[in-house]
């Protein structure tokens, strides 16, 4: 590694040189390759592109020569002002984008005027903390702010785009619940918090880590996890990690090497390191990783997407944090260096080929030990109650984090005690540094002694670095030179408000037309369906994950006969003696999106809650998570279709009693290529994530087939909807119908099902998504290592696919729907329970190993002169399961 | 019947403590979580325990190798109030970086000084970390944990899980001194080798575990922790599970012993 980027084994090394009483100053690892028989042009690409990555390791070839290791230099004080006050649109314009502060210029004119209006110039430092507050990352200024909508509706205006749409459904279900409310604390503190049991509270936020991860896959991801887990630990008076989730969006790994764009990684080569670098630090951490999925789509080259989640546990009465004036501001866990400057600001940036030299600052490795040990020390002290607030050291570092807590207050901090890597930061690096593994608390005086003998005890490193004064201000000194003096008022209200239009246009709906063919091989498209990467097994990355530390682990990702099928949601016990648990699922689908964010947003809600409901979760208890991952929304159509996604979470959650309690946006997600003049835009990727909950683990199932004789259900009717199916994929075909959501029947049909998975009448329940009834047949089939024969003729349909061709019953993506295995002794009382909701006997389970599926009576003669009832899908398991794990079995 | 006190060594990095310190209370004895600092400042405090877990995990980020600075931390500093602990008859367990780590200490096999180790734990062939199930096969009575137990199902979930010995001959003495005392078998049936994924690291005669010569102290890699409630047992909902975990026995067995 570069000096200063974070080498945690020399850290380790260090420790363990000392051990055996050796005086060591420093160490750094390195690795050694020997090569032969290449020239310089084949070396230096070889060696900066494949074999290390430029942007946090250092290349040396032949001998070793340095004799010393650079721990950089001393630091000579000296005060930097930017003469704000006299400068022109132009000059505020290059200050902007050189001070690599990504602030518009009504904000920067803002600044220029309060400035003005104090009769002095700004510090560096001062401009750096504005830049940082009020960059979208910390202050979500786009969603939270003004827009003017445009939809063929008409016009709306918000004021605040997202508390008047995801807040707003969250505060109405509250009203209606009234003392029922299950929420406690919803898009406020670092993580939603809603209510487990009698004495415990859950949990749950979501995070990405897109651009760091598409300049350094490991070391994004990395601390993408990292960072994320330190959002429940900074949640309240800090809740106890109980299990990670991770999303990823990378485009296909047989992407053509030419067919790279320079200054991007192979998506190969990106999907290996995001998978590593989550795995070390999740691993490390001995917090289990039960839940996730990989989305793939050219759309996603040189700009990935690394969802990182975390869920916790905390004690109900330490649910919530008051820091108190006087209290001293402690610095706890990892050093400051140079890594991670300008990270929250580098987030709002479009990528090109440049940001990996320009941005290379913004990445950051991570030390998962240094976390766990913070972890460790930070539980006793919330138990021993000695600190009134606990925040994490996230993007915008010391700056974000002791300007928020100190918001209300006002907080004066010495920046000089902060404890470095290396010597050579300038006060302003260490206030904006993001080095990972830091947290800030709000100590009483009184405690203090305490706390830093609890930290020194296990090696934890905790010192006082400034206090909280009601003053109001923001005041940073060095060695008692006062280098920041901001007003609390103007760093968190004086942003201008960002006013923005959004257009919405529906594209027109084109009919998807089935090519005409003499015979269709449905069987070869389940197969083809079942290869696609979406679809496909994901258990190489699944068992590089431990999914079972914590010894709480009840459904895990992988079930079946052979662990290896694709379970629906993962469930856990967060507290060991009892047998209540927690659920965790996700929905999302991209390719909706292309055709209507509307309904690409209400499907990703229902497949978040109907995993969540198929194992056995109580619908009445399920929360969500929103995390919009868009392009440039300062192009209106881009806004509108984000606005559009964002009024159907409202109407989904207020329809469906389903509360958000957190949320994040990620906007700008874009590339331009070298040389292009059009960047390249991910698709509009909204991630729901479900936490649900059980009262007693041992009622849930799992998608399995079970035993032959039993029979098998559809919940929820099939319509024609192959618009942005994968059936369309592998075929090739556009157009067509998006899967909608009939809120009030997705309502019934959660609550109707869990009443018989409750009562004990379901042995397997899989919900129908990608590839629709055929692939969860098969599905079911192979994991259970039982054959299934389903007649299509009675499949549950709308009124639109009455006399619809195989196809649309087999593939169609039809949202709310389940295949479900019922013992015949159970089918009078299941139907009972479903009594409400479409629902029909399909099939049963067979013991021949095969999947067979008879399409609608037909009355044309086939090659054979037989009518009557085609079998459109014959298949042994063998086949089917091969197809699905073979593409991504690395 | 005595309660036991079991002194569960944290060290940072360890991760399974909780779960761990959660089944031996399952089993019936008393648990005290320790940071390894306060045993480096107070080695006497071993004098409170009957049993000694080093439990799962990745101390100091198993960074250089897998339980190496651990291991090496206790060699150093705590060789001879451990050795006493053995001597009075007491019992000592490792558990996946445990057994690591007693491997790395030469607290399970006490190697010669010019050959080294007779054995050790290095990298399995997959070459990564994976979280599977495995078969696991009881051979001979010699380990106190493992009395009355043939056969457990247990998850792994490691990246340096393969014994290996120095040579033929090493592995020749601890297999005829019968040390070996858990096997990875084959969960397909079928005989010859156990093949990966049966054998999930690649390890020498299949070994997943083995004690020392007296019998009192046992490494393995696999986590009975992990399976000592039935929902714990991956196909639970096909009705494959007892009516408690396989991995109980271990610890109550432990508890047991001091009965």
């Amino acid at each position: 590694p570069k000096p200063g980027v974070m080498d945690p084994v020399a850290q380790s090394a260090l420790a363990a040189i000392a051990d055996f009483d050796i005086q060591a100053d420093a160490v750094r690892t390195l690795k050694k390759y020997w090569i032969g028989g290449l020239s310089d042009e084949q070396l230096e690409p070889l060696c900066s592109k494949i074999l290390a990555n430029d942007a946090i390791e250092q290349v040396i070839v032949g001998p070793l020569d340095f004799d010393r290791l650079e721990v950089g230099s001393p630091y000579e004080f000296k005060l930097l002002t930017v003469p704000i006050r006299v400068m022109d649109e132009k000059a505020l314009e290059r200050l902007a984008l050189e001070g690599q502060l990504y602030l518009s210029p009504a904000e920067m004119q803002t600044i220029q005027a309060h400035y003005r209006s104090l009769g002095r110039d700004t510090t560096d430092v001062e401009l750096e903390t504005i830049a940082q507050t009020w960059s979208e990352h910390c202050s979500h200024k786009t969603l939270a702010g003004r827009i003017r909508y445009q939809d063929p509706d008409g016009e709306r205006r918000f004021e605040n785009m997202l508390k008047e749409t995801i807040f707003a459904a969250t505060v109405e279900i509250r009203e209606k619940a009234g003392p029922a409310d299950w929420c406690v604390s919803v898009f406020s503190d670092n993580a939603g918090v809603i209510r487990f049991d009698e004495k415990y509270n859950v949990v749950f936020k979501v995070e990405t880590h897109n651009h760091p991860s598409a300049l350094e896959p490991y070391g994004g991801a990395n601390t993408g996890i990292g960072g994320v887990i330190r959002d429940p630990m900074g949640t309240g008076m800090g809740a106890k990690p109980i299990c990670n989730t991770d999303v990823f969006c990378f485009a296909p790994p047989d992407t053509r090497p030419e067919d790279l764009p320079p200054g991007v990684l192979h998506p190969r080569r990106v999907m290996r390191g995001v998978v590593e670098g989550v795995r070390d630090y999740g691993n490390r951490m001995g917090i289990p990783t039960i839940n996730g999925a990989i989305y793939f789509d050219p759309r996603y080259l040189g700009n990935p997407l690394v969802y990182c989640g975390n869920v916790g546990l905390i004690p109900r009465e330490k649910s919530f944090k008051h820091p108190k004036p006087g209290d001293l501001a402690v610095a706890v866990g990892g050093r400051t260096g140079r890594d991670g400057i300008h990270g929250a600001t580098f987030s709002s940036a479009e990528l090109t080929s440049q940001s990996e030299t320009l941005s290379g600052g913004a990445v950051q490795i991570g030390n998962a030990i240094t976390e766990k040990m913070l972890l460790d020390v930070l539980m006793v002290a919330r138990d021993r109650g000695l600190y009134n607030a606990v925040t994490d050291c996230g993007a915008g570092g010391f700056s974000s984090a002791v300007g928020e807590m100190g918001e209300q207050i006002g907080a004066e901090v010495w920046l000089d005690r902060v404890p470095l890597k290396y010597e050579g930061l300038s006060y302003t690096e260490i206030w904006i540094s993001e080095a990972q593994e830091r947290m800030t608390l709000s100590v009483p005086e009184e405690h203090w002694e305490e706390l830093s003998a609890l930290c020194a005890s296990e090696g934890v490193e905790a010192t006082v670095i400034g206090r909280f004064v009601p003053t109001g201000r923001l005041v940073l000194k060095y060695n008692d030179r006062q280098v920041a003096d901001l007003s609390m008022e103007f760093l968190h209200g004086g942003r201008p408000p960002v006013v923005r239009d959004a257009v919405y246009t529906p594209p027109p709906i084109e009919p998807l037309v089935l090519p005409e063919r003499e015979t269709w091989d449905h069987t070869g498209e389940l197969l083809r369906i079942l290869g696609s990467l979406n679809v496909a097994s994901k258990e190489w990355v699944i068992r590089q994950y431990d999914h079972e530390v914590q010894g709480g682990s009840v459904i895990k990702p992988l079930v079946g006969t052979e662990n290896d099928g694709p379970g629906d949601a993962a469930v856990v016990r967060p507290v060991l003696d009892s047998r209540r648990g927690i659920v965790i699922s996700c929905g999302m689908n991209p390719r909706y999106g292309d055709l209507d964010t509307y309904w690409m947003a209400a499907a990703a809600i229902d497949e978040a809650i109907r995993n969540c409901v198929a194992v056995g979760a109580d619908p009445q208890r399920i929360a969500i998570l929103d995390n919009f991952c868009w392009g440039n929304t300062d192009r209106p159509e881009t806004l509108g279709s984000l606005v559009r996604a964002a009024l159907a979470c409202h109407d989904l959650a207020t329809e469906l009693g389903t509360p958000f309690i957190s949320g994040k946006d990620s906007l700008n997600n874009e590339f331009r290529p070298a040389g292009a003049d059009e960047p390249i835009s991910i698709p509009p990727s909204l991630l729901i994530s479900a936490i649900g909950q059980v009262d007693d683990v041992g009622r849930c199932v799992t998608m399995d087939l079970k035993a032959p004789g039993n029979y098998l259900y559809q919940v929820g009717p099939t319509k024609n909807e192959l618009g942005g199916s994968h059936f369309a994929l592998v075929e090739s075909l556009s157009g067509g119908q998006v899967p909608k959501v009939d809120v009030e029947r997705a309502k019934k049909t959660f609550a109707a099902l869990h009443e018989a998975i409750d009562a004990g009448l379901v042995r397997a329940c899989h919900d129908l998504s990608e590839g629709g009834l055929a692939v969860a047949a098969a599905e079911m089939a192979f994991a259970g290592d039982l054959g299934a024969r389903i007649s299509l003729a009675e499949v549950p349909k709308s009124a639109d696919a009455e006399d619809a061709p195989a196809a649309v019953l087999l593939f169609s993506e039809s949202n709310t729907r389940f295949l479900v295995e019922v013992p015949p002794e159970k089918a009078g009382a299941f139907e009972a329970a479903l009594a409400e909701v479409p629902h029909a006997l399909i099939g049963e389970v067979i013991d021949t190993g095969k999947l067979e599926i008879f399409g609608p009576p037909t009355t044309i003669p086939d090659e054979g002169g037989e009518t009557g009832i085609p079998l459109v899908i014959e298949a042994d398991l063998k086949t089917l399961k091969e197809a699905w794990q073979e593409p991504l079995r690395w | 019947m005595p309660q036991p006190n079991v002194l569960i060594i944290r060290a940072p990095g360890t991760n399974c403590d909780q779960e761990t310190a959660f089944a031996f209370e399952k089993a019936g004895a008393r648990t005290e979580l320790l940071h390894i600092n306060r045993l480096l400042e107070n080695p006497d405090l071993f004098g409170q325990f009957q049993i000694l877990c080093i439990p799962g995990g990745f101390s100091y980020g198993d960074d250089v190798a897998a339980g190496r600075i651990l291991g090496n931390q206790i060699h150093h500093h705590l060789a001879e109030p451990l050795a006493r602990f053995k001597a009075d008859g007491k019992l000592i367990l490792g558990i996946c970086n445990g057994f690591q780590v007693l491997m790395k200490s030469g607290v399970l096999l006490d190697g010669d000084a010019e050959n080294g180790p007779a054995a050790t734990l290095t990298y399995n062939d997959s070459g990564k970390f994976e979280d599977r199930w495995v078969r696991l096969h009881v051979r001979g009575s010699k380990s106190v944990f493992l009395t009355g137990i043939e056969s457990m199902y247990l998850p792994v979930a490691h990246a340096e899980g393969k014994f290996v010995t120095r040579d033929e001959e090493a592995l020749a003495e601890l297999d005829a001194a019968g040390q070996f005392v858990l096997r990875y078998v084959s969960q397909r049936g079928g005989g010859g080798g156990v093949a990966y994924p049966d054998n999930p690291n690649g390890s020498v005669a299949d070994v997943a575990g083995i004690c020392d010569t007296t019998g009192r102290v046992l490494g393995l890699m696999p986590h009975p922790e992990r399976h000592i409630d039935p929902t714990h047992h991956p196909r639970w909902t096909r009705g494959e599970a007892g009516p408690v975990g396989d991995g109980l026995k271990v610890f109550v067995n432990a508890v047991e012993y001091f009965a």
